[in-house]
């Protein structure tokens, strides 16, 4: 089951502002998405796990490839989101693989460790233990990128919008970081084939002013606030 | 800068396969999509000097911008269209005075040539809009394997006061071009055409 790439639309938008004060800094916000062959489209596969390992690849190359266009350092970037569209001959749980290969990519090129010794060197490992469930609650914590990311998901025809949602790398509550991309690809997904997404930004919305935890204010550390 | 941007979106599209055929290397098209403030939104102005003078502007920063995230030297551009979506508060003439009068000038120094003239479109919109930009080989009109299209849009935009301004650059043809016409190694370069 060799990944066929058949297509990728990388997005990059700085936001000066939106008829508020402007900041010093424009907000970044980048998304990536991939369009690949459905290997199960017209027909119902039961054991369709196995292709998060080959999806494996394209997470680390699609992340890498993202924030290369973003133009940024990898310690800037604050919120994150993921997505995936599948063509008219799939189904919803195809876009369920790719919370594993593309979520983790992302986290680990943001300097998660998972569950390795903090100086470890980077392996594989660390997708394979979360595949097999095996991850724990702690994992993670000193390091970045702690918090899960978020997703959305649907089946639909080619050029169909999604909202791929966006929360802070580090602790979801942090209310200033909601936010959603609206990501689309004109011509894709066709019937038999997948979109998966991935989306990163360096910060807060625009004229982010509804209160509630605030980013300088994490203190659990447990991914959440 | 004279163009009021409240947003700026870079966009590359890249084609690696088409029909099970890998394309290698694979087209890649660039966008880049200034929503700016109409200036003249809301009333008849009669002379459109300050849209102008923004589309001259617009045409060298934009190119700039796709040229860079193709990571190409400007003389490897291929081909270019420009196109703009003007919110309800305005009229389509104010995409005239943007594209046509002065903005190829700096587009053209952004892909270092340019014989061709820039295909454009251009129409009025609410928010998410798309509009297909056309494309055209930058220095031989007539190059048939470069004829071809790419959607931009903004979800949030253009506002009613807003102009989404948009030009497109690639570093390559269609995918799979093989419906002959003049070739890219026929291209004189001199009218604009051929």
């Amino acid at each position: 089951m060799k990944p066929e790439i058949r297509r990728t639309l990388t997005t990059v938008e700085d936001i000066y502002h939106e008829n508020g004060p402007q900041p010093d800094q424009p907000l970044r916000r980048g998304s990536i998405a991939v369009v690949l062959k459905n290997p199960f489209a017209g027909q119902y596969v039961q054991n369709i796990a196995p292709m998060m390992d080959v999806l494996q690849p394209i997470g680390i190359q699609m992340a890498q490839q993202l924030l290369k266009a973003m133009a940024v350092d990898a310690s800037t970037i604050e919120g994150y989101g993921k997505g995936a569209i599948i063509g008219e001959a799939g189904e919803q749980e195809h876009g369920a693989l790719w919370h594993v290969p593309g979520g983790y990519a992302m986290r680990e090129l943001l300097g998660w460790k998972g569950d390795r010794p903090p100086n470890a060197p980077p392996n594989a490992n660390t997708f394979q233990k979360y595949t097999q469930g095996q991850a724990t609650s702690q994992a993670g914590k000193p390091g970045n990128a702690i918090a899960i990311v978020s997703s959305t998901k649907k089946v639909g025809p080619p050029g169909i919008t999604l909202d791929v949602p966006l929360t802070n790398i580090n602790a979801s509550y942090v209310r200033s970081h909601f936010d959603a991309m609206e990501v689309r690809v004109p011509g894709a997904p066709l019937a038999d084939e997948l979109v998966y997404i991935l989306a990163m930004s360096t910060g807060a919305r625009i004229h982010a002013r509804v209160g509630g935890l605030a980013i300088d204010k994490i203190s659990v550390w447990d991914g959440q606030r | 800068m004279r163009a009021k941007i409240r947003k700026l979106i870079v966009q590359v599209d890249e084609t690696r396969f088409e029909m099970g055929q890998e394309i290698n290397p694979p087209t890649r098209r660039a966008l880049a999509m200034a929503v700016i403030e109409n200036p003249c939104a809301g009333e008849y102005v009669d002379h459109l000097d300050e849209l102008i003078a923004i589309g001259e502007e617009l045409g060298g920063y934009l190119g700039d911008r796709c040229v860079l995230a193709l990571g190409i030297k400007p003389s490897d551009a291929h081909s270019y269209g420009k196109a703009a979506i003007v919110g309800e508060g305005g009229e389509i003439e104010h995409a005239a005075a943007l594209l046509h009068p002065k903005m190829g000038a700096g587009l053209r120094i952004a892909v270092e040539k340019g014989a061709a003239l820039v295909p454009s479109s251009k129409k009025r919109g609410g928010m998410g809009t798309a509009i297909d930009v056309p494309l055209g080989h930058k220095d031989a009109a007539f190059v048939r394997s470069h004829f071809d299209a790419i959607e931009a849009r903004v979800s949030d935009a253009p506002r009613k006061n807003e102009i989404v301004v948009v030009i497109a650059v690639t570093d390559s043809g269609r995918p799979l071009p093989r419906v002959g016409g003049l070739q890219i190694h026929e291209i004189k370069g001199l009218d604009g055409l051929k």
